[in-house]
């Protein structure tokens, strides 16, 4: 039975490639904090990064490859498990399965346009609002690109809503990780259901405040 | 239909799926229940309802029941959106009439999957999870003089853990509760209960992948961990035999 052609084997890879850009998502968390403690910091995170510049291409193949793998096999198991279910019920009630589980494929794919508008603007750094300037120190003025970008309503709005996606996709995908890879027991599941809602609030809490406080003028 | 309504019992509105067969189209036709007691089983009150319609020279609902234990897994409703009705660890057949009011309106339904296709009414065909069960759950021994008792000492832990998964009685409610129309549940259960004992390591490998395949085969969707599954099994088996029939598929990859 086939990795990539299996009922249960691409369940797997979803898992798996899920696994990696929840770890990315985390230590880019980590990363956009230092927005909070002031101008400096983030710029001196950006500037560090970038002298990582060896590994900056290789960790991206590897990111967009994990990317690639899981919204294709999310797109072609959503439309298999749409087959295999086509009649719906007059009267249908879920007793456990929760809106965020069954809305991953909408979540997912709101996460992927936004994803390339993300890197379009604050990587690629080519949408026409984009603000490229250096700093007192003459590195590249990351602090200012991204209040200058979130200072637009339209553009902010669309940053939380996003991380609304984040939160339900991460709701739901973080314990599943773990079923799908196998992992899950009496004592363990209630564990992983656990951290993956707290993992999700978080993510949700913190990203969602960067373009918050900028439009609030909190941070300026 | 008879009019007469006995003091003290119920009258229930029926809004049933009827379907002459496989390839006819279905639709829903409305009955009242009359004469209901608390004590009536739901299939018992489907009887009423069916004496009435033969009465009436009607053809009556045709439903699946066999043992009405709550222990063969034939009986299968989806009856106000729940498999079984929703009642915890409760087949159809020990769903009893006491949990519904005079007047209410109830909705059911056959089971609805690819994998399961309608053959009359409420009765569907669930031949697929007899092939799932056919392409690996089972252990081959030779036969000869019977085996000595304890032969094969398996410890108390994983007895009941695989008595806990083979208490699965293969009803197909989780099939019919997943959004997915998936047999994950089933699947995970039949694999896990030879997975924990010594005479099921032998074949363990060919028993995944076959029963997988198969599964696959058979039309069923993919396992998006809702859990829909577990909430309206009858039995209660756990969602951690899905989590377990993935390692043992994880573990058979790299053997």
């Amino acid at each position: 039975m086939s990795l990539l052609t299996g009922n249960v084997g691409r369940k797997v890879l979803m898992a798996v490639s899920g696994l990696f850009m929840v770890t990315f998502v985390v230590a880019h968390l980590l990363g956009n904090s230092t927005i909070f403690v002031g101008p400096d910091w983030i710029n001196a995170y950006a500037e560090h990064l970038k002298e990582l510049d060896l590994l900056v291409w290789p960790f991206r193949i590897f990111m967009f490859a994990m990317l690639s793998i899981h919204v294709f096999f999310g797109i072609t198991l959503t439309l298999e498990n749409w087959g295999a279910n086509p009649d719906k019920y007059a009267v249908s009630r879920r007793p456990r399965s929760t809106f965020a589980g069954r809305t991953m494929i909408w979540t997912g794919l709101l996460l992927l346009a936004f994803l390339v508008f993300h890197l379009l603007q604050f990587t690629f750094k080519i949408t026409p609002e984009v603000v490229k300037v250096v700093d007192a120190q003459g590195r590249f003025d990351v602090y200012t690109m991204m209040v200058a970008g979130l200072r637009n309503k339209m553009v902010a709005a669309f940053y939380v809503l996003s991380m609304v996606a984040l939160f339900l996709h991460t709701f739901h995908g973080i314990q599943s990780i773990f079923q799908s890879i196998g992992l899950n027991n009496d004592r363990t599941m209630p564990k992983f259901i656990m951290i993956g809602k707290i993992s999700a609030v978080v993510f949700l809490v913190v990203f969602s405040a960067i373009p918050i406080l900028i439009l609030t003028w909190v941070l300026s | 239909m008879s009019e007469h309504t006995a003091h003290g019992t119920m009258t229930l509105k029926l809004i049933v799926w009827r379907q002459k067969g496989p390839t006819e189209p279905g639709r829903f036709e409305t009955y009242l229940a009359r004469n209901i007691t608390e004590h009536h089983s739901f299939l018992e009150m489907l009887d009423v309802v069916n004496e009435d319609l033969i009465n009436d020279g009607k053809e009556p609902i045709v439903f699946d029941h066999d043992c009405r234990e709550g222990i063969c897994g034939t009986c299968s409703q989806v009856i106000n959106g729940l498999a079984h009705g929703g009642q915890t660890r409760t087949t159809v057949c020990q769903l009893h009439m006491r949990t519904f009011k005079d007047g209410d309106t109830i909705y059911i339904e056959p089971w609805r999957a690819k994998a399961f296709p309608i053959l009359k009414d409420l009765m569907v065909d669930r031949n697929a999870l007899e092939r799932i069960i056919q392409a690996g759950a089972y252990t081959s021994v030779n036969t000869g003089a019977a085996p000595d008792g304890n032969s094969i000492l398996i410890s108390k832990e994983d007895a009941d853990y695989s008595m806990d998964a083979a208490e699965c009685i293969g009803c197909g409610a989780c099939v019919a509760a997943c959004p997915n129309g998936a047999a994950m549940l089933f699947t995970g259960a039949k694999v896990s209960q030879f997975a924990a004992l010594p005479q099921g390591q032998v074949e363990a490998r060919e028993r995944v992948f076959s029963m997988i395949e198969v599964m696959q085969k058979c039309g069923f969707g993919n396992c998006a961990n809702h859990y829909d599954c577990q909430a309206v099994c009858p039995k209660d088996i756990d969602v951690k035999f899905i989590a377990r029939l993935n390692r043992e598929y994880l573990k058979a990859l790299v053997m």
